[in-house]
C-alpha cells in the first residue's frame, strides 16, 4: 500500500509539473483538450483567492405575475450573485456556460478574481439553466442567443436596480465563458441600441461560433461509446464502477480533486471514455433543461401535455428519457418547430444561422470593445473557427495553445491576461 | 415552565412546515392528458441511469420537501445566528470537540469491523486530541499525519454483509437508508448508555439542562459543517441525483 501511495504522490505532484516545461513557454500543464477540460488547473498554479467576499445573493422577480408549476415550488426567483466593494468600482456582469447558475465553479473563480482586483461583480446564470428557463425566460424556451440576450438584459436591469442604491459603480464591462461568451457578444450589441449599461469592454472566453455546431460536436463525443448514444446508460454505469473499483483499491479518504487527478493520470479512462465523460455531463444539463421548458410551456415533449405535476411525484422516468434525447432530437423535434411556429417561413438553415456569431460578424469586427479568448485544442470549435476568430477580432483575439474548453481559465497566467483585458484604460488588444 | 411557550411556537413551525411539505394542491380542471413524444418505454433496450430502489419515493419526496423548509424557517436561521454570533476560532473548536466525541463511535464500529490499523489511528487520535488538543477543542493529530476516519454502525451492518435497504429520507438527517438509519439509532443508544455510564454532570446541578444545551449546540454544528442546500442546484432530477450519489457514498464507505 506504502508503495501505491508513493506512485500516487508521483503522478499527482511530479508529473504535471514536470509537463510544464512544454516548450513554446506556456506554463499550463495538462496536455490534452478533454483532459484539460476535466481536470482544470493544478491547484499551486492558480491565483490565490481573496479572503472573505462581501456579497449577497439576489433573487429577483423578473416577470411579474408569473405562476410557476407546483414541482418547481422551490423556485423563488433568479438568483444572480452580488460580490460589491466598498468604494466606487467598475462592474462586471458575468453570464455563465451552458447549464451553470450564478454558483458555478467556473462562475465562483472569476467573481473571486474580478473581486480581488477591485471590481464589483453581478454573475447571472445561464439562460440554459432551469432557475432561467423557469424565472426568466420570457418565451421559457432557451437557445435562441438574440433572444437568451434580451432575457439576460433585463435581467441585467433588474439586479442593477436591486443595489444601485448600495453600491457606487464607475463603469460598466461584461464578460462570458462558453455559451455565455457567446451570449455576451449579442447583449454587447442589443446594448447599444438599449444604451443602460455602455458596456466599455466585452470579453467571451471560449465562446461557442455556433451554438447548435458546438452542441453537435459535444454530442460527437458519445457516438464513440459502445452501441452508441442510445447506449448511455450502459455506459454511465460501466464508468461509476471502473470508478468505484479505482477507489476501492487506491489508498484515498474522500474524493476530492487531487481524487480526480490521480484517476486521470493513472489512464483508467481511455480518450474516447474521457470524451464521452464530457458528452454525459452535458447530457445531463440538457435533460435538466428539456425537462425544465417542457413543463413550463406543457409542450408534451418529455411530459404528457396537461399533466400536472407535483412536488411528490417521481420523475425517475422523465430523467431517464431526457438523458436519452441529444441535441439534435431537440432541436428538430422542439426547437425549431417553436420557432417555425412563430415564423412559419423560417428554414431550419436561417434558424441555425441565428445561432451563432456569424450572424452579427460585421458588429463584432468593428467594434474594438470585444475581445475573445480560446484555446487551439477547444474541441467545440469546430476545424477553421479558430482562424475564424482571429481574423475577426485581430489582435482582440487571444489563443492559447492548449488548454481544452476552459480548463486554463484558472491558470494565473490567463487569469492575469484577462483581468488585465478590463484594467486597460485604452481600448488595446489582448496579445501583450 | 418559561420555555413552554418558545417549545409551542416551534412546535407549531414545525406543524406548518409539514403541512406545507405535504400539501401539493391538484389544480383544478385542465383538459385530458395527452401522451408525450417521447415515454420510457422506448429507452428500455438501455440500462438504468442512476437506478435506486426507493419503493417509499412518495414519502421520501415529501420529507426531502419537510426538510427544505425546516432548513429555511428553523435551522438555517439558527445556525446564520450562531455563525454570526460565535468567531471562527470557536467554531473550530466545537466542530473539533464534536469530532474528538465522535471518535468513540468510529473506534469501537472499526473493532466491530476488525479493522486493527484504523482502530489504532482512532484511538492514537482520541488521545492526542483529548490531551495536547485540550479535551479534543483542537485537532493537533491530524498535522501529525493521523488522517480522520470515519464509521458507524450502519457501516459495520454494510461490513458484515447487511443490505442497505431501500432508500430513505429522515427528518432533519435527510438522506438515509434503512441500514444507516438502524445503524444511527444502535449508536445513538451506545452513547447514551455510555454517557449515563460516565455521568460526566454528576455533581453539577441542572445536570439535564446542561447536556441538552450541548446536544442542541451539536446540531447546530452538525448544520453548520453540513454545506448541503435543498433544491440548492435547481436542478428539477435533483432528487434522483442526491439519491444515486448518496447511495453511491455508502456503498464506497463500506468498502473502506
Amino acid at each position: 500500500m506504502k508503495r501505491f501511495a508513493a506512485i500516487m504522490v508521483f503522478l499527482v505532484v511530479v508529473l504535471p509539473a514536470a509537463g510544464g516545461t512544454a516548450h513554446d513557454g506556456y506554463g499550463y500543464p495538462v496536455q490534452g483538450g478533454y483532459e484539460a477540460t476535466i481536470l482544470g488547473t493544478p491547484e499551486d498554479l492558480k491565483t490565490a483567492p481573496p479572503g472573505r467576499v462581501a456579497g449577497k445573493r439576489l433573487i429577483l422577480n423578473v416577470i411579474p405575475g408569473l405562476r410557476k408549476p407546483d414541482v418547481f415550488f422551490y423556485d423563488e426567483g433568479l438568483r444572480c450573485t452580488l460580490a460589491r466593494q466598498d468604494k466606487k468600482a467598475p462592474l462586471v456582469f458575468l453570464i455563465a456556460g451552458t447549464g451553470g447558475d450564478d454558483r458555478s465553479r467556473k462562475s465562483i473563480a472569476l467573481l473571486k478574481a474580478f473581486y480581488k482586483e477591485g471590481f464589483h461583480v453581478i454573475s447571472l446564470p445561464s439562460p440554459t439553466h432551469p432557475n432561467f428557463i423557469i424565472s426568466a425566460s420570457r418565451s421559457h424556451v432557451p437557445g435562441e442567443p438574440a433572444e437568451d440576450a434580451a432575457d439576460l438584459y433585463r435581467v441585467m436591469e433588474a439586479a442593477w436596480d436591486e443595489v444601485k442604491g448600495d453600491i457606487e459603480v464607475s463603469e460598466f464591462h461584461l464578460c462570458g465563458f462558453s455559451l455565455g461568451g457567446t451570449h455576451a457578444a449579442f447583449v454587447a450589441r442589443l446594448d447599444e441600441q438599449r444604451r443602460r449599461f455602455n458596456f466599455r469592454r466585452v470579453l467571451m472566453i471560449n465562446p461557442a461560433v455556433n451554438l447548435y455546431d458546438s452542441v453537435s460536436r459535444i454530442e460527437g463525443l458519445l457516438e464513440r461509446i459502445p452501441g452508441g448514444p442510445r447506449r448511455i446508460g450502459a455506459y454511465f454505469n460501466r464508468m461509476m464502477a471502473k470508478f468505484t473499483e479505482f477507489y476501492r483499491k487506491g489508498d484515498f479518504v474522500e474524493i476530492n480533486d487531487q481524487f480526480l487527478y490521480t484517476v486521470f493520470k493513472s489512464g483508467l479512462f481511455s480518450r474516447e471514455e474521457s470524451g464521452a465523460l464530457i458528452g454525459l455531463s452535458f447530457r445531463i444539463s440538457l435533460a435538466g433543461m428539456i425537462f425544465s421548458s417542457d413543463v413550463m410551456i406543457n409542450g408534451g415533449y418529455v411530459v404528457p401535455k396537461n399533466r400536472v405535476l407535483t412536488a411528490r411525484d417521481s420523475l425517475r422516468d422523465y430523467l431517464l428519457v431526457s438523458i436519452h434525447l441529444s441535441f439534435l432530437d431537440y432541436f428538430d423535434e422542439y426547437f425549431y418547430p417553436y420557432f417555425r411556429n412563430k415564423r412559419p417561413d423560417l428554414t431550419r438553415d436561417e434558424l441555425i444561422g441565428t445561432l451563432g456569431l456569424r450572424s452579427i460578424e460585421g458588429y463584432l469586427r468593428a467594434s474594438p470593445k470585444i475581445g475573445v479568448v480560446t484555446n487551439r485544442d477547444d474541441f467545440i470549435l469546430a476545424p477553421g473557427e479558430i482562424d475564424y476568430l482571429a481574423s475577426l477580432f485581430g489582435n482582440r483575439a487571444r489563443i492559447y495553445p492548449r488548454g481544452g474548453h476552459l480548463g486554463n481559465l484558472e491558470y494565473r497566467d490567463n487569469m492575469a491576461a484577462l483581468i488585465g483585458f478590463f484594467k486597460q484604460q485604452d481600448r488595446g488588444g489582448l496579445t501583450p | 415552565m418559561k420555555i413552554r411557550p418558545f417549545t409551542r411556537a416551534i412546535l407549531a413551525l414545525l406543524a406548518a412546515a409539514f403541512i406545507m411539505g405535504c400539501a401539493g394542491a391538484r389544480a383544478v380542471t385542465l383538459p385530458p392528458e395527452e401522451p408525450a413524444m417521447h415515454s420510457v418505454e422506448e429507452f428500455s433496450d438501455d440500462e438504468r441511469v442512476a437506478g435506486i430502489d426507493d419503493p417509499w419515493e412518495e414519502f421520501n419526496r415529501g420529507m426531502y420537501r419537510f426538510n427544505y423548509y425546516l432548513d429555511k424557517h428553523v435551522l438555517l436561521p439558527v445556525v446564520s445566528g450562531y455563525e454570526f454570533v460565535a468567531p471562527v476560532v470557536v467554531q473550530k473548536g466545537v466542530s473539533n470537540f464534536f469530532g474528538n466525541i465522535g471518535e468513540v463511535r468510529t473506534f469501537y464500529n472499526s473493532i466491530l469491523q476488525l479493522k486493527g490499523k484504523k482502530s489504532l489511528t482512532v484511538f492514537g487520535r482520541f488521545v492526542v486530541n483529548t490531551t495536547v488538543g485540550i479535551g479534543g477543542l483542537f485537532d493537533p493529530a491530524s498535522s501529525m499525519g493521523l488522517k480522520r476516519q470515519g464509521e458507524d454502525f450502519g457501516q459495520t451492518l454494510g461490513h458484515w454483509g447487511a443490505g442497505s435497504g431501500p432508500y430513505l429520507v429522515l427528518p432533519v438527517l435527510g438522506p438515509s437508508t434503512v441500514r444507516s438509519a438502524s445503524g444511527f439509532g444502535a449508536d445513538a443508544g451506545v452513547r447514551f448508555a455510555l454517557v449515563n455510564a460516565v455521568d460526566p454532570f454528576e455533581n453539577i446541578g441542572h445536570g439535564n439542562v446542561l447536556l441538552a444545551g450541548i446536544t442542541a449546540l451539536e446540531g447546530i454544528d452538525m448544520r453548520h459543517r453540513e454545506k448541503f442546500r435543498y433544491y440548492d442546484s435547481g436542478y428539477p432530477f435533483e432528487y434522483e441525483m442526491v439519491r444515486f450519489l448518496y447511495y453511491k457514498m455508502g456503498e464506497l464507505n463500506v468498502m473502506k
